[in-house]
């Protein structure tokens, strides 16, 4: 039996992944369900002054956001590595950075998507102007893919752990300060008139970083966290 | 290995060697940290003239200042360790990284507390959102990871190695602590002391602090023998060397 080619590797994993993804419809609803009722709180707690809401609206947005993708990352090799899939994954001839890529990009779609779709609801929740809408879209198109990123090492480390969902919280927070301060920067610079593109570009420079780095640190910590 | 590493730094990375040497260094460590600690702090709080605008407050450098070089000195040595253990699985880096993290936690702990103490009487606020602090606190949470990641695995080595991972990710963060005054202009102080060149501080204030920075660094080092050698007895106690030392005999 010869090796498939990297690419049909690829598109195999990246097709598995997706379906695994859509037989569990109900999983993918739930991060959009939590940042709407975070999104609702929040005029609760503060009062529905439009003024205000519409100064934190940015803020709001990318704090939940990140938060339910937080919740979700947990799920990214958890059910992998409970059926041994993960293992036949680092045993595989491909190189594991490369399938660990496509396992991102795969989670990516199905959390951080369906989050971006529902951003310009929340923020028109809390009042953003519509003229500064794109510029969160951008932001998010970027900040999310970045967050996946970050996450997936983080995860692949806690990966031989019993109890790892605060411990999550507690690595990854301190690291995507960063990109919160970009991603959030370019949104008050375009609300207050500004140029926001300085920001974006940072990100996008970022995601450009992590796109090569990330998957082979996910996959050296990948390979400590498996080796008992 | 290559011939230029000499011998002795070989045998040093054998638990039971560097058990012995940690044991005959740390008293010598120990006595000249508290030593020039004490001529630091009579330099510092007595001889030391008052500032001419803040007063006696300022002497809250003498503890804030070394801690926070502290801080990020410690986040280095361990850096470097995980290095060390990642590339050549060297138990003894393991367990100096892990035994760092907890003392650069209190560095850095103690640095927030001292600076939020000074902030209040001169900048009237505890806290402020400013770039140096705010690093400084990543660099808190950093530490806590590292430390929780390290507990979180049933095999401690296994957990050694996941959180020198994570302490080599983190280590972006340091320049960004260090050059935070230079990049952002924002309400913590510029540097003050230089390598190069003069500093911007009297004599009669920088004797104290340089002494108070080295004392820092002895304790430090005091600390880590201390606390390396006990993690190693727990590490190694169902080895030989061990057993021979809780039976009373003379150790290997």
């Amino acid at each position: 039996m010869s090796a498939p080619s990297l690419a049909q590797a690829c598109a195999a994993l990246l097709r598995r992944d997706l379906t695994l993804a859509w037989r569990r419809r109900g999983d993918i609803a739930m991060p959009v369900l939590y940042a709407l009722i975070v999104t609702t709180l929040f005029p609760f707690a503060l009062g529905p002054e439009s003024a205000l809401l519409q100064r934190i609206a940015s803020g709001v947005v990318l704090v939940t956001v990140l938060l339910a993708m937080l919740l979700a990352l947990d799920a990214l090799f958890r059910s992998d590595i409970e059926d041994g899939s993960l293992e036949q994954l680092v045993l595989a001839p491909q190189p594991l950075a490369l399938m660990l890529a496509m396992k991102i990009l795969a989670h990516w779609l199905a959390t951080a998507l369906p989050l971006i779709v529902v951003a310009p609801l929340l923020a028109g929740m809390l009042h953003l102007p519509a003229a500064v809408m794109p510029v969160l879209l951008y932001s998010l198109l970027l900040a999310t893919p970045l967050l996946s990123l970050l996450g997936a090492v983080l995860v692949a480390l806690t990966a031989g752990t019993r109890r790892s969902g605060m411990l999550l919280a507690l690595m990854l927070l301190p690291l995507c300060v960063p990109v919160v301060i970009f991603a959030a920067g370019a949104v008050a610079a375009a609300q207050q008139g500004l140029p926001w593109l300085a920001p974006i570009a940072w990100l996008a420079a970022a995601l450009v970083l992590l796109l090569v780095l990330a998957p082979l640190a996910c996959a050296a910590a990948l390979r400590i966290a498996l080796d008992a | 290995m290559s011939k230029w590493i000499p011998l002795w730094l070989h045998k040093l990375g054998s638990p039971p060697i560097f058990y012995r040497f940690a044991g005959v260094l740390r008293p010598w460590l120990l006595t000249l940290a508290l030593l020039l600690g004490a001529v630091a702090l009579y330099g510092g709080l007595v001889l030391a003239p008052a500032d001419y605008q803040q007063g006696d407050a300022y002497r809250i450098i003498f503890i804030h200042v070394p801690c926070a070089s502290m801080s990020l000195v410690v986040y280095g040595v361990m850096a470097f360790a995980s290095f060390l253990a990642l590339i050549w699985r060297i138990k003894l880096a393991e367990v100096v990284a892990m035994q760092s993290a907890p003392i650069g936690a209190a560095f850095t702990f103690i640095t927030l507390v001292t600076g939020s103490l000074w902030g209040k009487p001169m900048w009237g606020t505890w806290w402020t959102w400013d770039a140096r602090l705010t690093s400084e606190l990543v660099l808190l949470f950093l530490y806590l990871g590292v430390i929780g990641l390290y507990h979180a695995f049933e095999d401690r080595r296994q957990g050694a190695r996941a959180a020198a991972f994570l302490a080599l990710i983190g280590i972006v963060n340091v320049p960004i602590v260090h050059f935070s005054v230079n990049w952002w202009n924002t309400l913590h102080q510029g540097a003050t002391l230089r390598l190069l060149g003069p500093s911007k501080i009297a004599p009669a204030m920088l004797w104290p602090l340089l002494t108070m920075m080295a004392a820092t660094q002895l304790y430090f080092l005091a600390s880590l023998c201390g606390r390396v050698r006990s993690d190693l007895l727990d590490l190694e106690s169902g080895k030989d060397w061990v057993r021979k030392l809780a039976s009373g005999s003379r150790g290997p």
